[in-house]
């Protein structure tokens, strides 16, 4: 949806005759839209109604709504691929040494950098950081101190649908927009998070620079094994650590 | 148990029966139907543990491909030997993976089988010797030392898969009504309990993942053999998604529910292509939502009352 | 006669929380051992530590002379180990009766992929089980429909299908009334007595109200944050000065 949106949105801009360096704006926007429009609907309209239900059912209702929103970018975007090159070329290349890199690869890096640590501070540093673990760690004692559980849901949930349009609305003028895109982005993102541990920003960083590692490795020296470096780097990670890399402390049991 | 086995038994003659009244596209329809359903089953039968792979696609098509393989290029061509053999080179192949994959419950579980089936879809995808991403036709079947002829072949292969998905359902009744049948339940609720009873929860788990997938297997066969052609799509994690679908909309309380269900979705997949090709996926999606807010236990449940 | 637990200078500590500090008890069979202390003096982690869920950081535990330390929860109930839970464990969606047969199918030897869970035989068995625990007449009934009582009973009955040689109860009254405590701990013991071991179950049995321990206990351990403060017979324990600083608060 990120994508798609974004390839919208900087076809507007271009048609509506703004200057290039805007289209940066342009992916931010659609994100923003992305999350506006999309997340009060999903989560008041949909997950709600199974909040507290087996982890499995979230599972499927969650794998609903993808066969569901795939459809949906089809019917609002039509099958052909989008391409999104303004935001590319605006960084122009650097060189470093012998070897010219392209600038957005880079601007790439700063962003998601500047996405963790803020997400980790907001989380760690601030009230409502603060307030979102509580709820996270025990829903019913955090609405017994006076929290408002359901807004901290939404907020969370839309929060999280911001982050992974942005991700998508960055990725769009590095590929080809067009369907089928996800699959891959839903299994990729898993393995980072499955090789960080679940709840875990570190890990997350971690788990994205190992799978990244992987599959750079792979690219050098066996291309076709790119596809496989990555289950291989999780594959690996997993039979030690079968949580992940950092373990998120468990509630008592007995 | 002998309940079981003549109330099975005595199904699959009726359906022998009835099918020899069918039209033939409502026959191929069955026959596709009970070839998804024992893949369905397997997933039932993963439900009944407390997990749901979302990766079964990958025991279709390694039942699937083997048996093509067998017949191509070893010349074996009995249905029910190739049949038997797509499930034990499921097994075979997941083996490897049961106990890993047997630690992990819920989304973990999830991702990790739709994991290693999108990687067999890459590799078949790229194996030129089987076709790539064409695949490659396998020939008519045999039954028992005797060749198909043209005008029986649809209901010949029918009943080669009602008998097999009618023995399969046998065993999987029979499974379920065991004591690790019951167990796999209790794990389902408080595997802390099982453990603590002191049986192994990974050795359980394990051994249901090896049964989903020879029945995924033998199901792969099945298909394989009514449809004269394989490609790597068996693999993909939409026809996975397939498979889940039916073992939801049929709940984890019997056996039979995976059937009538998956020949609801194939009877609604025939309709569909002409008056929603598009939005396949989103239909299949939202009627998913639905079973789940108000049918949680499947529509198997409204069967049994 | 070497005891059927020995429990060695065991330690565990939570992030600086200690929940267990130089532990070392050993009971013996047919002893009736009454675990006593305040919340969070760490009687269920003493429970945990010895059934393998939790492991020590420093000590050891020995079944009948055999260290097993390095034993999970599955391998220590396999030499005879049982336990119940201070919150029950069950499977919630289940019948009473059902819940029994996984216990009983769990003890067996292998599991069967055939031989059903429900025969006349399994059902008489776990029906027998169920009426020395009064609750044959919940057989029927799904688990989370009955009242905390019946759950806790149902629980204790789990953990004695396989005649354990030890039973761990992690407060088996709790959750009570008071009028109900008396028969449901009469009920218990003897439940214990007629599925008893050949050679005498131990029991262990954690517990608030001191009554039901001088009643029941034939000996009597204290808790207090983590270390053991007295052991000995009820009544030496219970006079002792610091179990009633820190356990009993002057009551008795
Ligand atoms: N799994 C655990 N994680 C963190 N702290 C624990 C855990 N188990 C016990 N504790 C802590 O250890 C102490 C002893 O707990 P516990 O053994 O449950 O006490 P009791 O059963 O005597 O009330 C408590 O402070 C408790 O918070
Ligand atoms: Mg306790």
């Amino acid at each position: 949806m990120g994508a798609y949106a974004a390839a919208s949105f900087v076809a507007w801009f271009a048609a509506a005759g703004f200057a290039p360096w805007m289209s940066i704006i342009a992916l931010f926007m659609a994100s923003v839209a992305v999350a506006a429009l999309l997340a009060p609907l999903v989560e008041r309209g949909l997950l709600r109604v199974f909040y507290g239900r087996d982890e499995v059912l979230l599972v499927l209702v969650t794998y609903a709504l993808f066969l569901i929103l795939e459809d949906a970018t089809k019917l609002i975007w039509g099958a052909n691929p989008y391409f999104v090159s303004a935001p590319y070329a605006l960084f122009g290349n650097v060189q470093v040494g012998e070897q010219a890199y392209v600038g957005y690869d880079f601007a790439l890096v700063v962003v998601a950098a500047v996405c963790g640590i803020g997400v980790w501070w907001g989380l760690n540093r601030t009230r409502i950081g603060k307030v979102v673990l509580a709820v996270i760690h025990s829903a019913e004692v955090a609405s017994s101190m006076g929290v408002n559980v359901s807004r901290v849901y939404t907020f969370a949930f839309m929060f999280g649908i911001f982050l992974a349009a942005l991700g998508g609305a960055l990725t769009a003028p590095m590929i080809s927009v067009q369907p089928g895109v996800s699959v891959s982005v839903v299994i990729v993102s898993f393995a980072v998070v499955i090789i960080g541990g679940l709840g875990s920003i570190e890990g997350a960083a971690i788990g994205a620079l190992i799978v990244g590692l992987a599959r750079a490795l792979a690219v050098h020296t066996w291309p076709p094994a790119e596809l496989f470096s990555i289950y291989l780097a999780m594959a690996i990670v997993l039979v030690f650590r079968p949580e992940g890399l950092f373990l998120r402390v468990k509630a008592r049991r007995i | 148990m002998k309940r079981t086995v003549w109330f099975g038994v005595s199904l699959v003659v009726i359906f022998l029966i009835a099918g020899l009244l069918l039209p033939k596209w409502l026959l191929f329809l069955c026959t596709m139907a009970a070839a998804n359903g024992v893949v369905s089953l397997g997933i039932v039968l993963l439900m009944r543990g407390g997990v749901v792979s979302f990766g079964q696609g990958l025991v279709f098509a390694a039942g699937g491909y083997a048996a093509a393989l067998l017949s191509n290029k070893l010349g074996v061509t009995d249905a029910l030997l190739l049949t038997a053999a797509g499930g034990a080179a499921a097994v075979l192949m997941t083996a490897p993976f049961a106990v890993l994959l047997a630690r992990y419950r819920g989304i973990f579980f999830a991702m990790l089988t739709l994991a290693l089936s999108m990687v067999l879809y890459g590799v078949l995808v790229k194996m030129d010797a089987l076709g790539g991403s064409d695949g490659f036709t396998m020939s008519r079947p045999t039954l028992l030392g005797m060749k198909i002829a043209d005008a029986w072949s649809g209901y010949v292969l029918y009943s080669i898969a009602v008998v097999a998905t009618g023995l399969l359902s046998i065993g999987a009744r029979i499974y379920f009504d065991s004591s690790r049948g019951l167990v796999s339940l209790a794990i389902r609720e408080n595997e802390l309990r099982v453990e603590y009873l002191g049986a192994s929860v990974t050795r359980v788990m394990a051994a249901n993942f090896l049964l989903a997938a020879f029945l995924g297997g033998a199901g792969g066969a099945l298909a394989i053999m009514a449809l004269g052609h394989i490609e790597p799509n068996f693999s993909y994690w939409t026809t996975s998604g397939e498979f889940v679908f039916v073992a939801i909309l049929a709940g984890h309380t019997g056996v039979l529910g995976a059937f009538a269900a998956s020949f609801v979705l194939e009877l609604v997949r025939s309709f569909s292509s002409s008056y929603f090709p598009n939005t396949w996926q989103m239909a299949l999606g939202i009627f998913l939502l639905i079973v789940i807010r108000f049918f949680p236990r499947g529509l198997g449940s409204l069967i049994k009352k | 006669m070497s005891p059927v637990l020995s429990a060695k200078s065991l330690s565990k500590h939570f992030d600086g929380v200690v929940a267990a500090e130089a532990v070392t008890i050993a009971v013996a069979a047919g002893e009736r051992v009454g675990l006593i202390g305040s919340n969070g003096a760490g009687k269920t982690t003493f429970v945990n530590l010895i059934t393998g869920y939790l492991k020590p950081d420093a000590g050891a535990i020995e079944l009948d002379g055999r260290d097993v330390t390095a034993l999970g929860p599955r391998e220590i109930e396999r030499l005879g180990v049982a336990r119940s839970f201070q919150i029950p464990q069950l499977c919630a969606e289940m019948n009473v009766l059902d819940n029994i047969l996984v216990a009983a199918a769990c003890g067996g030897e292998a599991l069967s992929f055939w031989q059903p869970a429900h025969t006349a035989q399994t059902r008489e068995r776990a029906l027998a089980l169920l009426e020395r625990f009064a609750l044959g007449a919940h057989a029927e009934r799904r688990v989370a429909e009955l009242p905390g009582g019946i759950r806790k009973l149902l629980d204790i009955a789990m953990s004695l299908t396989r005649r354990p040689r030890l039973l761990l109860l992690d407060e088996p009254t709790s959750g009570v009334s008071v009028e109900e405590k008396f028969p449901m701990m009469e009920t218990v013991m003897a439940a214990i007595a007629g599925e008893t071991h050949s050679e005498g179950t131990a029991v262990l049995f954690v517990e608030h109200d001191m009554e039901i321990v001088t009643r029941y206990a034939s000996r009597v351990v204290a808790f207090y944050s983590g270390r053991v403060l007295a052991d000995g017979a009820p009544a030496t324990v219970l006079a002792d000065a610091d179990v009633r600083r820190h356990v009993t608060g002057g009551q008795i």
